[in-house]
């Protein structure tokens, strides 16, 4: 279970986040939707541990993060897929995943994880000898989501993985996401592909200029007037 | 012609030389974006250290590699636990200046030290076959400097593999490329900072080792390696560590030609030369990544 409180975020005088509250509970999908700019990003960095927050607390299964160390907060089964991948371009498909399993608690599971990615992925079983900076945009989401899996997470955090990807890609990173929670990983999801979002997600929050403007059920939310303006365009709310 | 081409023979020798000093500094800056201006003096130390170690114990001095890279592993592992550890907190432009002031400081302080302790003067390691030339057609070649680079040789190959196979080479690599990304693997980027700086610190001991057998160390030639270092780092680019061996090899060749075509003192030139033309024509190095 992941809660956060009040939490406040900024990058020197530009406060980013004010007040967030939000929870993702035990093998949930949970999706967090806003516009450009809204602070979703420095949300997540913040849970993983790269930026710390200005006020507010952070709690995973009952612990305070503030003082835990990013490469501790993998340890504990909190995994980012980040914005952008921040795949090792210059490191095999194999590498990239085994990186993953480095830590302690993640390397005893490691054979067992490299088995899951590969049966999520079969490209990659094929391409693992294969610089990741060779794949394509898609290929590449899925070895970003692969090497966060190895790290054995019991919630799996995702920035923006549908960007800039092939839609028929789009879909099977979805459809593995949608697995991966069926096998008890809590998700939670950042994405621009609102639709995409809500039809896997079963709760989401709004987040709109640092603040959480709203929040729901998925399937509610997807139906909803503002939502459906704001976040998934003039079209489709004739439809 | 023979002239010539025995000078460059001797160019090419001192180059893998120029290779592991270079490897370090590499090393270093590639990981943890930290300017090491001392690379030279450490260099210096290792020289003196192994001086000490065929002085005082009658040892062999290439068998003294045995201990004076464990020593200097350990003496990186402390200078960065204690100086560069927290220059690595702040964000990456910071870091390339605090690690400047830092270690032109720690430049000047081992010079004065090197001073204290053994003097000003030139030394160099006398072995009994320390003057041992190999003849291939008319080309001498000194015994000890064909050690000396078939040991740089060695010791790259040996940094490579380990970068290559083993698991903290692997996180090593990894914090060099994106130390981000490295957290979120659940790598303790600060531990690969820390070996990362043991492991430069140990290539400079085994350079410096090298250096007193085939030619000679004095408190003094601390700067002159740091340029010779970081020419090559320049010349060669980052990320890969045979790729830095190539480029000394190419710098001791150039220097050794320049010197022949031109006159002696373009030696010394030529490395800034070609230091200029790589970052005005290729940034990234010859076999930058």
């Amino acid at each position: 279970m992941l809660e956060l409180r009040d939490v406040d975020a900024a990058y020197g005088d530009i406060r980013v986040l004010s007040g967030v509250t939000l929870a993702v509970g035990t093998g949930e999908i949970v999706a967090l939707l806003g516009p450009n700019g809204s602070g979703k990003t420095t949300l997540l960095t913040s849970i993983a541990g790269l930026l710390r927050p200005r006020g507010g607390t952070i709690r995973w299964e009952g612990e305070d993060l503030a003082t835990v160390p990013a490469h501790l907060v993998v340890e504990r089964g909190l995994a980012l897929v980040p914005e952008g991948r921040r795949l090792f371009g210059g490191m095999t498909v194999e590498d990239n995943l085994e990186l993953g399993a480095f830590a302690p608690r993640a390397r005893r599971h490691r054979a067992e994880g490299f088995a899951r990615v590969y049966a999520l992925f079969p490209d990659l079983r094929e391409r693992r000898r294969q610089l990741v900076r060779s794949l394509s945009g898609g290929q590449q989401q899925m070895v970003a989501v692969g090497r966060a899996l190895m790290t054995n997470p019991r919630l799996l955090m995702l920035d923006e993985p549908s960007l800039g990807i092939a839609p028929r890609l789009v879909v099977s990173i979805f459809a593995a996401l949608a697995e991966i929670n069926r096998a008890g990983v809590g998700v939670f999801l950042v994405e621009q592909n609102v639709q995409a979002a809500l039809t896997l997600a079963h709760r989401a929050y709004l987040l709109e200029s640092g603040r959480i403007a709203g929040q729901g059920r998925a399937a509610d939310l997807l139906h909803d007037p503002h939502v459906r303006r704001a976040y998934l365009g003039p079209l489709a709310v004739r439809t | 012609m023979n002239v010539l081409a025995q000078q460059l023979v001797l160019g090419l020798l001192i180059g893998g030389l120029y290779g592991l000093a270079a490897a370090g500094l590499s090393l270093v800056f590639g990981v943890m974006k930290v300017l090491d201006v001392a690379h030279g003096e450490l260099i210096m130390l290792g020289g003196y250290g192994a001086f000490w170690l065929v002085a005082l114990f009658g040892l062999d001095p290439f068998a003294a590699l045995v201990l004076v890279i464990p020593l200097a592993l350990v003496g990186g592992g402390l200078l960065y636990s204690g100086l560069f550890s927290f220059v690595v907190r702040a964000d990456e432009e910071t870091r390339v200046k605090n690690s400047l002031l830092i270690g032109f400081g720690l430049a000047l302080a081992l010079h004065a030290l090197a001073v204290q302790l053994w003097t000003a003067d030139e030394r160099s390691i006398v072995t009994p076959y320390g003057g041992a030339v190999i003849m291939v057609g008319e080309l001498a070649i000194p015994l000890v400097r064909l050690l000396s680079l078939l040991l740089a040789f060695l010791l790259i190959g040996g940094l490579h593999l380990l970068l290559a196979r083993w698991r903290w080479g692997k996180a090593i690599r990894a914090t060099a490329e994106d130390w981000q990304a490295a957290l979120l693997t659940g790598i303790d980027v600060r531990r690969a900072y820390l070996l990362a700086f043991a492991i430069g610190t140990a290539l400079a001991g085994a350079a410096g080792t090298l250096v007193s057998v085939g030619y000679s160390v004095s408190p003094s030639i601390g700067l002159e390696w740091t340029l010779k270092a970081l020419i090559v780092v320049v010349l060669a680019g980052l990320g890969s560590m045979i790729g830095t061996f190539v480029g000394g090899l190419v710098l001791g060749v150039a220097e050794a030609a320049s010197a022949a075509v031109f006159g002696g003192p373009y030696r010394e030139v030529v490395g800034l030369v070609i230091f200029v033309v790589v970052l005005v024509v290729r940034p990234r190095g010859l076999f930058g990544k």
